[in-house]
């Protein structure tokens, strides 16, 4: 799959292509998904931890850190493994069954490389970029429910978010966002690519491909907070 | 010129082709004729790379196509072009598009050039005013001249054919019969046609080889044929249930 691209300006077109289909075709369905899981985990965390003895913008520290270390990395790597997974197993399988990949190797193209490589990058440059953009409205929807139960006013969120932030924890999610964006991509281009048969095994290589990236994702999420936040 | 020597191909314990011997010439149809499941497209595939022989050698003007190293069997991949059953045609371009796919990945025109040639290739196939539709806006005749037009886009010596009539009408299915017998002549290439049509046969075989259950039975021309299925009782079945 790692190749010399055929011809460059081809390749960068088809990346920019797919950067655009799996960044921008995704905008909605995570923000939408990152803002809901935001609110609930304030309200349910202010529903925990009414205490005198606890200061209430503890909610704010819990939830900034939960969104950046867990939520938003994992819950939106499974999301895009059903959304975009599912997408590149079955574009990929259909073109397997219709013939498509023989063509490109008929022509002398390296079609694993021609189809897989600009999925690849384009994932890992834009999955990071939207676990960016969903840490934020995580928070900003943790801030809007907490405003709007009157669990805590907006100021008190923020500084229980800033007071323990710390690159590091930044850092932990983007691992997670590059390891989880190689998964999705790489994983669901090769079920797509050995799809064998008819419209049935496309639709099941789509199955396939977002139950393993979907295990995969968990297994690595685990490794990582593993590795990275052992105490 | 192509010529195959004693080429096997087995899938696990079942053989498909048994010591297939051929020699293809350039300017005229070569058509590989046979009922279904009688390895016709497994030695297309072999032919052309999707699969490779167990035993044999494949020589595209001399050189052994199945044990070349990869760089090399990529450049005679660049003088072949392929019809394929189902067209092959890439969904997500337009008609234009998947013509000028060829040459956007391997010539060194620029993008006038490119279109000339798009627009030469689509008025050669008859298909001037289609360039912005989608394949899944044409019809299977025209989805047929849109992948000759994108198989003869380069300068290709060899061009493959799996049963480009399939699912055509008869009318359709001779003006694809006349426009890979005009093109083969016009550029001087070879052209390879899989077949179980029997009108395509007689129609354009100047040269037929009749696979039969891995095995070449018979090889000869359009004007031999009758007589030889009088002799050859696998091929006479074969031109009577095809005529039925």
């Amino acid at each position: 799959m790692f190749f010399k691209p055929e011809r460059f300006s081809v390749f960068v077109e088809r990346t920019l292509h797919e950067m655009n289909n799996i960044g921008v075709g995704s905008l909605p369905i995570v923000a939408i998904i990152s803002i809901f899981v935001g609110a609930v985990t304030t309200v349910q965390t202010a529903y925990q931890l009414i205490s005198p003895f606890i200061p209430v913008k503890i909610i704010g520290t819990i939830v900034s850190d939960s969104s950046l270390l867990e939520l938003a990395p994992t819950i939106t790597c499974l999301v895009l493994a059903g959304k975009v997974g599912a997408n590149i197993a079955s574009e990929v399988g259909n073109m397997r069954v219709t013939e498509q990949i023989d063509a490109l190797e008929v022509m002398g193209i390296n079609s694993s490389g021609y189809l897989g490589l600009p999925k690849i990058i384009a994932g890992l440059i834009m999955i990071p970029c939207l676990i960016i953009f969903a840490n934020f409205l995580l928070i900003s929807g943790g801030i809007l429910a907490a405003q709007l139960t009157g669990i805590m006013p907006p100021n008190e969120f923020i500084q229980g978010a800033r007071d323990t932030f710390t690159f590091f924890t930044l850092s932990v999610s983007m691992t997670k966002a590059f390891v989880f964006a190689l998964i999705i991509t790489s994983v669901s281009t090769y079920e797509g690519y050995y799809a064998d048969g008819g419209a049935l095994e496309v639709g099941e290589a789509g199955t396939r491909a977002v139950t393993r990236s979907c295990i995969f994702i968990l297994f690595f999420d685990f490794i990582i907070a593993k590795l990275m936040l052992n105490a | 010129m192509l010529e195959l020597q004693n080429i096997n191909k087995s899938f696990g314990d079942k053989q498909v082709l048994f010591d297939i011997n051929a020699k293809f010439e350039p300017g005229i149809p070569n058509l590989i004729i046979g009922a279904s499941g009688g390895g016709k497209s497994v030695l297309l595939k072999c032919m052309v790379g999707l699969m490779k022989p167990e035993k044999g050698n494949i020589l595209y003007d001399g050189r052994d196509f199945v044990h070349l190293e990869y760089e090399q069997v990529k450049e005679i991949r660049r003088e072949i072009g392929m019809l394929f059953q189902g067209t092959a045609l890439f969904d997500s371009l337009t008609v234009a598009e998947n013509v000028q796919f060829p040459l956007k990945m391997f010539s060194k025109m620029n993008a006038s050039e490119i279109k000339d040639r798009v627009d030469f290739c689509l008025k050669r196939v008859q298909l001037e005013g289609a360039e912005n539709k989608y394949p899944a806006e044409i019809s299977g005749g025209m989805k047929k001249r849109v992948g000759i037009a994108r198989a003869i886009a380069m300068d290709i010596k060899y061009l493959f054919c799996d049963e480009p009539n399939s699912g055509l009408d008869p009318i359709t299915s001779r003006v694809i019969d006349d426009l890979l017998l005009d093109i083969t002549a016009e550029y001087g290439i070879t052209t390879m046609i899989i077949s179980h049509d029997m009108k395509t046969a007689f129609d354009i075989g100047d040269k037929i080889l009749f696979l039969y259950e891995g095995k070449i039975r018979w090889q000869g021309s359009k004007n031999e044929i009758h007589s030889a299925g009088k002799e050859i009782k696998e091929l006479g079945a074969f031109i009577a249930s095809s005529q039925i």
